[in-house]
Protein backbone atom coordinates (compact mmCIF):
# COMPACT_ATOMS: atom_id res chain seq x y z
CA UNK A 1 0.00 0.00 0.00
CA UNK A 2 1.33 3.45 -0.85
CA UNK A 3 0.22 6.89 0.26
CA UNK A 4 1.39 10.45 0.86
CA UNK A 5 1.57 12.33 4.15
CA UNK A 6 3.04 15.85 4.64
CA UNK A 7 5.49 15.55 1.77
CA UNK A 8 6.75 12.12 2.81
CA UNK A 9 6.36 9.24 0.44
CA UNK A 10 4.69 6.61 2.55
CA UNK A 11 4.95 2.87 2.30
CA UNK A 12 2.50 1.20 4.59
CA UNK A 13 3.12 -1.97 6.55
CA UNK A 14 0.14 -4.25 6.68
CA UNK A 15 0.29 -5.84 10.11
CA UNK A 16 -2.63 -8.12 9.20
CA UNK A 17 -3.90 -9.52 12.50
CA UNK A 18 -1.43 -8.05 15.06
CA UNK A 19 -2.56 -10.39 17.86
CA UNK A 20 -2.05 -13.47 15.70
CA UNK A 21 1.30 -12.12 14.50
CA UNK A 22 2.40 -11.55 18.09
CA UNK A 23 1.33 -15.06 19.06
CA UNK A 24 3.15 -16.57 16.08
CA UNK A 25 6.18 -14.44 16.96
CA UNK A 26 6.15 -15.93 20.45
CA UNK A 27 5.81 -19.49 19.14
CA UNK A 28 8.78 -19.16 16.78
CA UNK A 29 10.89 -15.98 16.72
CA UNK A 30 10.28 -14.14 13.46
CA UNK A 31 7.26 -16.23 12.44
CA UNK A 32 4.91 -13.31 13.09
CA UNK A 33 6.91 -11.15 10.69
CA UNK A 34 6.93 -13.89 8.07
CA UNK A 35 3.14 -14.08 8.43
CA UNK A 36 2.96 -10.31 7.87
CA UNK A 37 5.14 -10.58 4.78
CA UNK A 38 8.08 -8.82 6.46
CA UNK A 39 10.35 -11.62 5.32
CA UNK A 40 13.79 -10.05 5.79
CA UNK A 41 13.06 -8.99 9.36
CA UNK A 42 11.45 -12.34 10.09
CA UNK A 43 14.56 -14.19 8.99
CA UNK A 44 16.76 -11.74 10.90
CA UNK A 45 14.82 -12.32 14.12
CA UNK A 46 14.71 -16.08 13.53
CA UNK A 47 18.46 -16.39 12.99
CA UNK A 48 19.52 -13.95 15.72
CA UNK A 49 17.14 -15.01 18.49
CA UNK A 50 16.92 -18.73 17.83
CA UNK A 51 20.68 -18.86 17.17
CA UNK A 52 21.38 -17.22 20.53
CA UNK A 53 19.01 -19.60 22.29
CA UNK A 54 20.45 -22.71 20.62
CA UNK A 55 24.00 -21.60 21.41
CA UNK A 56 22.98 -21.09 25.06
CA UNK A 57 21.43 -24.57 25.11
CA UNK A 58 24.67 -25.95 23.65
CA UNK A 59 26.82 -24.14 26.24
CA UNK A 60 24.59 -25.26 29.11
CA UNK A 61 24.96 -28.99 28.73
CA UNK A 62 27.13 -31.86 27.67
CA UNK A 63 26.80 -35.51 26.79
CA UNK A 64 27.37 -36.53 30.41
CA UNK A 65 24.67 -34.48 32.20
CA UNK A 66 22.42 -33.98 29.16
CA UNK A 67 21.94 -31.03 26.86
CA UNK A 68 20.09 -27.83 27.61
CA UNK A 69 20.32 -28.19 31.39
CA UNK A 70 20.25 -24.40 31.80
CA UNK A 71 16.67 -24.24 30.53
CA UNK A 72 14.36 -25.90 33.02
CA UNK A 73 11.15 -25.07 34.82
CA UNK A 74 11.08 -25.33 38.59
CA UNK A 75 9.20 -23.19 41.07
CA UNK A 76 9.87 -25.41 44.07
CA UNK A 77 10.91 -23.40 47.18
CA UNK A 78 14.28 -25.21 47.12
CA UNK A 79 14.96 -24.25 43.51
CA UNK A 80 13.00 -21.34 42.11
CA UNK A 81 14.22 -21.05 38.55
CA UNK A 82 12.96 -17.54 37.81
CA UNK A 83 15.34 -17.40 34.83
CA UNK A 84 12.81 -19.54 33.01
CA UNK A 85 10.37 -16.61 32.95
CA UNK A 86 12.82 -14.89 30.58
CA UNK A 87 13.74 -18.07 28.69
CA UNK A 88 10.07 -18.85 28.02
CA UNK A 89 9.91 -15.71 25.88
CA UNK A 90 11.49 -17.70 23.07
CA UNK A 91 8.34 -19.83 22.75
CA UNK A 92 8.21 -23.39 21.48
CA UNK A 93 11.96 -23.83 21.77
CA UNK A 94 11.66 -23.63 25.57
CA UNK A 95 8.58 -25.84 25.84
CA UNK A 96 10.47 -29.13 26.34
CA UNK A 97 11.34 -27.73 29.78
CA UNK A 98 7.64 -27.44 30.61
CA UNK A 99 6.96 -30.99 29.41
CA UNK A 100 9.89 -32.33 31.44
CA UNK A 101 8.75 -30.52 34.58
CA UNK A 102 5.19 -31.86 34.31
CA UNK A 103 6.43 -35.36 33.41
CA UNK A 104 8.65 -35.57 36.49
CA UNK A 105 6.08 -33.88 38.75
CA UNK A 106 3.37 -36.33 37.69
CA UNK A 107 5.83 -39.16 38.28
CA UNK A 108 6.48 -37.98 41.82
CA UNK A 109 2.77 -37.69 42.56
CA UNK A 110 1.97 -41.15 41.19
CA UNK A 111 4.98 -42.83 42.74
CA UNK A 112 4.27 -45.63 45.20
CA UNK A 113 6.60 -46.31 48.16
CA UNK A 114 9.57 -48.38 47.05
CA UNK A 115 8.87 -47.77 43.39
CA UNK A 116 11.68 -46.57 41.13
CA UNK A 117 11.32 -42.82 40.36
CA UNK A 118 10.40 -41.73 36.86
CA UNK A 119 13.37 -40.86 34.64
CA UNK A 120 13.48 -37.64 32.57
CA UNK A 121 12.59 -37.78 28.89
CA UNK A 122 14.94 -37.34 25.93
CA UNK A 123 18.20 -37.98 27.76
CA UNK A 124 17.47 -35.28 30.39
CA UNK A 125 17.15 -32.55 27.73
CA UNK A 126 15.95 -29.44 29.63
CA UNK A 127 15.16 -31.56 32.66
CA UNK A 128 15.15 -29.89 36.09
CA UNK A 129 17.96 -30.96 38.42
CA UNK A 130 17.20 -33.14 41.40
CA UNK A 131 16.33 -31.22 44.55
CA UNK A 132 18.91 -31.57 47.36
CA UNK A 133 16.26 -33.03 49.65
CA UNK A 134 15.27 -35.68 47.09
CA UNK A 135 17.30 -38.85 47.71
CA UNK A 136 15.18 -41.12 45.56
CA UNK A 137 17.27 -40.85 42.37
CA UNK A 138 20.84 -40.27 41.30
CA UNK A 139 20.06 -37.41 38.90
CA UNK A 140 22.45 -34.44 39.26
CA UNK A 141 21.51 -31.60 41.58
CA UNK A 142 21.98 -27.94 40.70
CA UNK A 143 25.31 -28.01 42.52
CA UNK A 144 26.40 -31.00 40.43
CA UNK A 145 25.49 -29.16 37.23
CA UNK A 146 27.54 -26.16 38.31
CA UNK A 147 30.49 -28.38 39.14
CA UNK A 148 30.36 -30.26 35.85
CA UNK A 149 29.57 -27.35 33.53
CA UNK A 150 31.69 -24.73 35.34
CA UNK A 151 31.15 -21.22 33.97
CA UNK A 152 29.30 -22.57 30.95
CA UNK A 153 26.23 -23.01 33.14
CA UNK A 154 26.10 -19.25 33.75
CA UNK A 155 26.95 -18.44 30.13
CA UNK A 156 24.25 -20.76 28.83
CA UNK A 157 21.75 -19.27 31.25
CA UNK A 158 22.70 -15.77 30.11
CA UNK A 159 22.43 -16.56 26.41
CA UNK A 160 19.06 -18.28 26.73
CA UNK A 161 17.64 -15.52 28.94
CA UNK A 162 18.76 -12.81 26.53
CA UNK A 163 17.24 -14.74 23.61
CA UNK A 164 13.89 -14.86 25.41
CA UNK A 165 14.00 -11.17 26.28
CA UNK A 166 14.99 -10.19 22.73
CA UNK A 167 12.04 -12.11 21.41
CA UNK A 168 9.75 -9.92 23.49
CA UNK A 169 11.09 -6.95 21.51
CA UNK A 170 10.43 -8.87 18.29
CA UNK A 171 6.90 -9.75 19.44
CA UNK A 172 6.21 -6.08 20.15
CA UNK A 173 7.49 -5.21 16.68
CA UNK A 174 5.12 -7.77 15.15
CA UNK A 175 2.26 -6.39 17.24
CA UNK A 176 2.75 -2.67 16.73
CA UNK A 177 5.23 -2.17 13.90
CA UNK A 178 8.62 -0.48 14.28
CA UNK A 179 9.10 2.00 17.12
CA UNK A 180 9.13 5.59 15.89
CA UNK A 181 9.90 9.03 17.18
CA UNK A 182 6.92 10.92 18.55
CA UNK A 183 6.72 13.34 15.65
CA UNK A 184 6.73 10.61 13.07
CA UNK A 185 4.21 8.68 15.11
CA UNK A 186 1.88 11.65 14.97
CA UNK A 187 2.33 11.86 11.19
CA UNK A 188 1.97 8.18 10.61
CA UNK A 189 -0.96 7.54 12.93
CA UNK A 190 -2.69 4.40 11.61
CA UNK A 191 -5.77 5.30 9.71
CA UNK A 192 -7.24 1.86 10.04
CA UNK A 193 -7.01 -1.03 12.45
CA UNK A 194 -3.83 -3.06 12.13
CA UNK A 195 -2.12 -0.84 9.52
CA UNK A 196 0.80 1.52 10.17
CA UNK A 197 2.82 3.45 7.64
CA UNK A 198 6.53 4.00 7.18
CA UNK A 199 8.39 6.62 5.21
CA UNK A 200 10.26 5.34 2.20
CA UNK A 201 14.00 6.06 2.21
CA UNK A 202 13.78 6.69 -1.51
CA UNK A 203 11.45 9.64 -0.98
CA UNK A 204 14.21 12.25 -1.04
CA UNK A 205 13.00 13.85 2.18
CA UNK A 206 14.14 12.69 5.57
CA UNK A 207 12.52 9.47 6.70
CA UNK A 208 11.15 9.45 10.24
CA UNK A 209 13.24 6.46 11.27
CA UNK A 210 16.44 8.39 10.67
CA UNK A 211 15.71 10.68 13.61
CA UNK A 212 16.50 10.13 17.24
CA UNK A 213 13.66 8.64 19.22
CA UNK A 214 11.65 11.36 20.93
CA UNK A 215 14.01 14.24 20.09
CA UNK A 216 13.19 15.13 16.50
CA UNK A 217 16.91 15.63 15.81
CA UNK A 218 18.87 13.62 13.24
CA UNK A 219 20.79 10.77 14.82
CA UNK A 220 24.53 10.54 14.25
CA UNK A 221 24.58 6.78 13.93
CA UNK A 222 21.83 6.74 11.35
CA UNK A 223 22.66 9.37 8.72
CA UNK A 224 19.86 10.81 6.71
CA UNK A 225 19.92 9.83 3.05
CA UNK A 226 20.01 12.88 0.75
CA UNK B 1 53.37 -18.91 34.31
CA UNK B 2 52.26 -16.41 36.90
CA UNK B 3 48.78 -17.57 38.05
CA UNK B 4 47.54 -13.99 38.30
CA UNK B 5 48.48 -13.36 34.66
CA UNK B 6 46.85 -16.63 33.67
CA UNK B 7 43.61 -15.60 35.40
CA UNK B 8 43.76 -12.19 33.71
CA UNK B 9 44.12 -13.89 30.32
CA UNK B 10 41.15 -16.14 31.09
CA UNK B 11 39.15 -13.04 31.99
CA UNK B 12 39.90 -11.52 28.60
CA UNK B 13 38.95 -14.82 26.96
CA UNK B 14 35.53 -14.71 28.64
CA UNK B 15 34.93 -11.30 27.10
CA UNK B 16 34.79 -13.06 23.74
CA UNK B 17 31.42 -14.47 24.74
CA UNK B 18 30.10 -10.91 24.84
CA UNK B 19 30.74 -10.37 21.13
CA UNK B 20 27.90 -12.54 19.76
CA UNK B 21 25.56 -11.04 22.33
CA UNK B 22 26.49 -7.48 21.38
CA UNK B 23 25.96 -8.28 17.70
CA UNK B 24 22.60 -9.96 18.26
CA UNK B 25 21.28 -7.35 20.69
CA UNK B 26 22.29 -4.53 18.34
CA UNK B 27 20.68 -6.19 15.33
CA UNK B 28 17.41 -7.01 17.09
CA UNK B 29 17.19 -3.58 18.72
CA UNK B 30 17.84 -1.86 15.40
CA UNK B 31 15.31 -4.10 13.65
CA UNK B 32 12.59 -2.96 16.05
CA UNK B 33 13.12 0.63 14.83
CA UNK B 34 13.50 0.25 11.08
CA UNK B 35 12.09 -1.75 8.19
CA UNK B 36 14.86 -1.13 5.70
CA UNK B 37 17.77 -3.59 6.07
CA UNK B 38 20.40 -0.96 5.30
CA UNK B 39 18.98 1.30 8.01
CA UNK B 40 18.95 -1.68 10.38
CA UNK B 41 22.60 -2.37 9.60
CA UNK B 42 23.64 1.25 10.16
CA UNK B 43 21.70 1.52 13.39
CA UNK B 44 23.01 -1.85 14.62
CA UNK B 45 26.61 -0.81 13.95
CA UNK B 46 26.13 2.42 15.87
CA UNK B 47 24.40 0.59 18.68
CA UNK B 48 27.21 -1.98 18.92
CA UNK B 49 29.82 0.78 19.04
CA UNK B 50 27.84 2.51 21.76
CA UNK B 51 27.67 -0.69 23.84
CA UNK B 52 31.39 -1.40 23.39
CA UNK B 53 32.22 2.20 24.27
CA UNK B 54 30.14 1.98 27.41
CA UNK B 55 31.82 -1.29 28.37
CA UNK B 56 35.26 0.27 27.86
CA UNK B 57 34.35 3.30 29.97
CA UNK B 58 32.91 1.14 32.76
CA UNK B 59 35.96 -1.15 32.54
CA UNK B 60 38.32 1.81 32.84
CA UNK B 61 36.41 3.15 35.83
CA UNK B 62 36.55 -0.29 37.45
CA UNK B 63 40.30 -0.50 36.75
CA UNK B 64 40.91 2.92 38.32
CA UNK B 65 38.72 2.11 41.33
CA UNK B 66 40.40 -1.27 41.81
CA UNK B 67 43.81 0.40 41.73
CA UNK B 68 42.76 2.42 44.78
CA UNK B 69 41.57 -0.62 46.73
Amino acid sequence: MVGQTQGHSQETIDLKDPALAAFLGWLVPGLGHLYQGRTAKGILFLVCILGTFVYGVYLGGNSEVGWGRVVYMSFHPEDQRLHFLCQAGVGLAAMPAVIQAFWLRRGEQAQNPGQKPREPLWGSFMAPPRLPSDRSSNRPTLDDLHKKLHHYFELGTLYTMIAGLLNILAIYDAWAGPVREEEAEAENRPSEEGVVSKASPEAGSEPPESRAFGSGEPRGIDPTPS
Amino acid sequence: MNPVLLLAQLGWMYLGYAIPLIVVISLVYAATRHEDLRAIGRHAFGCAMWIIGLMVVVGLIMAVVSAWL
